[in-house]
């Protein structure tokens, strides 16, 4: 499974490694309905550690889209909001 | 639905948005390619701005740190010549000029990292537009409405991605850059009005003036001594700043910074 991370690149990821990255994706999703930019800053670094950590870079001319994507590291938690709330954040 | 997937889902339904409204596949691959290479120019654009704003806050650092040094050395000459108030007063206008040089040298350091990051995404982004190319060419040569859409969507998706990606990159470091930009001018006001010490010594410096005064002052004093032991009116004078007590008296209150907009 290809991921990205926004900012940084893309890195393929074994399947066996979902089930951790998608609990961690809830912990930042409560976060981020929490409105707790502490536990968001946390969770996001913790999730984006182990992407890279679990992950095999992409070679820079692959021209793969992502199946996940993931919001780059000194991200705020309003501009996470805006970008799932799809208002033109980032660019068609 | 968890943040990952709905981000992918949004970059997606932006490329299909963009797939959708072109009838002849190959009319897309070529439009997509000019829009590439657009924003790869817009990508060096973007490096070139944030290395502008780099070295200007490099400069500034620079021209700082020469006053900070010049009222280092005038304390030290305040204190030789016996008075702790003006070196006082020196070390400390000596002590905000070093905070404003680490709040420099963070700046500074955001700057760079966005500008190594944004270095990264124009060189990957450009390896994308390349392959992109070639894919494009391909598809083109061996068109088939049929077999050619599934394929043409695939590489679309891949670089529509890598585009998004690398285009709210360089937003984000112009707004960065711009937040910047009006610190970096601010300071430079700051330095064009005096309220930061010209180091260029062109403006009248209150502490450099009353040490020169003093200088002055002994000087003379020290001439006359001079002519009046040639004259055999009195013992030969000591020349050592260090000795004796300064001619000029001491300021009853030493002059505070003036502020941004005072009158020098």
């Amino acid at each position: 499974m290809i991921v990205r991370i926004m900012g940084e690149g893309q890195v393929q990821i074994a399947d066996g490694d979902l089930g951790v990255l998608n609990e961690l994706d809830s912990e930042l999703e409560a976060a981020i309905e929490a409105d707790d930019e502490p536990e968001f800053r946390d969770k996001l670094h913790a999730l984006l550690d182990k992407v890279r950590h679990v992950g095999k870079a992409l070679p820079d001319d692959s021209l793969e889209p992502s199946e996940l994507i993931l919001p780059p590291a000194d991200a705020s938690i309003e501009e996470v909001r805006e970008m799932l709330g799809d208002s033109g954040l980032i660019p068609g | 639905m968890s943040v990952m997937k709905r981000l992918s889902m949004i970059f997606k339904s932006k490329a299909n948005k963009a797939l959708d409204k072109m009838e002849d596949p190959r009319e897309t691959l070529d439009y997509s390619y000019q829009r590439q290479l657009e924003l790869l120019q817009k990508v060096r654009r973007g490096v070139a701005d944030v290395a502008t704003s780099r070295k200007r806050v490099e400069l500034q650092i620079n021209q700082i740190e020469q006053q900070s040094s010049r009222l280092e050395d005038q304390g030290r000459k305040a204190l030789s010549v016996g008075r702790e108030d003006l070196a006082r007063e020196a070390l400390s206008r000596r002590s905000s000029l070093q905070t404003q040089i680490a709040d420099l040298r963070v700046q500074h350091d955001n700057l760079q990292a966005e500008e190594e990051k944004l270095t990264t995404a124009s060189q990957r982004l450009q390896a994308k537009v390349d392959s992109f190319r070639h894919k494009k060419e391909t598809i083109k040569a061996t068109y088939t409405a049929a077999e050619a859409q599934t394929r043409i969507n695939e590489a679309f998706s891949g670089i529509s991605e890598e585009m998004g990606d690398v285009g709210l990159a360089i937003q984000r470091a112009e707004d960065k850059t711009a937040q910047m930009q009006a610190r970096a001018g601010a300071i430079d006001e700051l330095l064009a009005s005096g309220a930061l010490d010209d180091f260029s010594g062109s403006r009248n410096d209150d502490i450099q003036a009353e040490l020169d005064r003093m200088g002055g002052g002994r000087d003379v004093e020290l001439e006359l001594a001079r002519m009046k032991a040639e004259l055999g009116q009195g013992p030969a004078p000591q020349p050592s700043l260090e000795q004796g007590q300064p001619q000029a008296q001491p300021q009853s209150q030493t002059q505070q910074l003036r502020q941004p907009g005072e009158p020098a």
